[in-house]
């Protein structure tokens, strides 16, 4: 019998590796999965490379994990912001690296990992700083960006309900980024509101099938 | 002269976003848009707004304690959806950014050259932190791009430039430009000037604006 239900936070990322890549879900702080990354910190796992579309907001979740000096790189479109205090002392400090990418190259590039794209033109960034060093062409009228896909060893995730199958539904704008990062990490472990019995979701509004979730917590 | 506050850009803006459009509005600035569009405009004109956080149909701010974390908007404030509206994941919406399909990405901005090159998204400052977010996505991605500004720095600079002394967010992206001044067109043969705020002339204008400008017939 599948089951991906997992006892506890601490439990379903009790592998994790230093050094692993983790995809963080969420948008600020909606859909941030604040227990599965307070496990993390309690895991100890360190050298970190995070892909999450902010840096941190205020002293919890991906702000603390940064607190905590457990990330030596961030991929993220928008670090900067009123309560990023924590990841700016760090990036001043020097102690952890940054790689700027567009919102939309962002959420691209995880796409394209889950989906086995080796590569891919988009015409975001073509001409400005965040373009320089890269492949360029021109296709048709217009001028393109090479990008590459990012892969990740896990994906921290949170869902509304998901099934013992791992099917998830999410709610309102705190789906953002979790669909494509289940689909982009080895193995993506999932906080969810409610369990619910194998049939309980409807199947056609389940958002993330099954087969891109390994793990799932009821928190 | 009299200058508009930025509710009267607001509003200025939001008068030409027609029936039907699918509409982004950038954070600060041009999020004030969303008050003069009409969900609750009298002549029934419907108008939805995109956020790049994965909504179509954003409504109003919540009543004081109706507020849910989980719905947000790009600025990460507190909104509702109207009726009808949708919610999708990041890659799905900014495949409608990329894709074409979003009729106005409505943006604030640092500088806009005369060519319509667009600078809003870092002060060039060696010091400073960048950050991006959807800016680089939406001024390619949009099929017309609407900078809302000031039309003069606080030392009285003009912000339209020959050519963005900041980093460029897109190049010969922005399609019309509406200030607190003046609204412009940017097209391949300059800058044509087509609406003037009351008691400006167009040669007041022209001498403020540093770089020249084409009168519209129709403009004062």
């Amino acid at each position: 019998m599948i089951n991906k239900f997992v006892a506890s936070p601490e439990a379903a990322l009790a592998d994790v590796p230093d050094g692993a890549t983790v995809m963080i879900h969420g948008f600020g702080n909606a859909g941030m999965p604040s227990a599965l990354i307070d496990a993390l910190i309690a895991q100890g796992a360190r050298e970190l490379t995070i892909v999450n579309n902010n840096a941190g907001n205020a002293d919890s979740g991906l702000a603390a994990l940064i607190a905590a000096k457990r990330v030596r790189k961030i991929l993220c479109s928008f670090p900067r912001q009123a309560d990023s205090w924590h990841f700016d002392k760090a990036y001043r400090a020097g102690e952890i690296e940054l790689e700027l990418v567009p919102q939309g190259t962002l959420a691209e590039r995880i796409r394209a990992a889950g989906a086995g794209i080796g590569a891919f033109f988009t015409p975001t960034a073509y001409g400005t700083r965040l373009a320089e060093g890269k492949e360029t062409r021109r296709i048709g009228e217009r001028d393109y960006v090479l990008e590459y896909p990012i892969h990740a060893d896990y994906a921290l995730i949170k869902a509304d309900r998901a099934d013992r199958w791992g099917n998830l539904t999410y709610r309102m704008s705190a789906r953002n980024f979790g669909p494509i990062m289940a689909a982009a990490a080895k193995i993506s472990v999932v906080q969810v509101r409610e369990t619910v019995e194998l049939g309980e979701l409807d199947p056609e509004h389940i958002v993330t099938p099954g087969i891109f979730v390994k793990r799932v917590v009821k928190h | 002269m009299k200058k508009l506050d930025r509710k009267q850009m607001a509003a200025r803006v939001a008068r030409d976003i027609p029936e039907g459009a699918y509409v982004n509005l950038g954070i600060g600035l041009p999020t004030m848009v969303a008050d003069y569009l009409p969900a609750s405009d009298k002549s029934g004109r419907e108008i939805i707004v995109h956020s790049e956080n994965g909504i179509l149909g954003v409504g109003p701010k919540p009543a004081p304690g109706a507020e849910d974390e989980d719905l947000m908007n790009a600025g990460k404030e507190p909104v509702t959806l109207l009726t009808g509206g949708a919610y999708f994941h990041h890659a799905d919406s900014f495949a409608m950014i990329r894709g074409r399909h979003l009729d106005f990405a409505i943006l604030g901005a640092f500088q806009v050259s005369v060519a319509g090159d667009l600078a809003n998204w870092h002060t060039g400052g060696a010091d400073a932190i960048p950050a991006v977010g959807g800016a680089m996505d939406l001024a390619v991605g949009a099929k017309k791009v609407l900078v809302m500004m000031e039309h003069l720095t606080k030392s009285g600079e003009s912000k339209i430039v020959e050519r963005c002394s900041y980093p460029l967010t897109g190049a010969r992206c922005v399609d019309r430009i509406y200030t607190d001044l003046a609204v412009i067109d940017v097209k391949s043969d300059g800058l044509h000037v087509v609406d003037l705020v009351e008691g400006l002339s167009f040669e007041e204008l022209q001498r403020l604006s540093g770089v020249p400008l084409k009168r519209l017939a129709s403009a004062a």
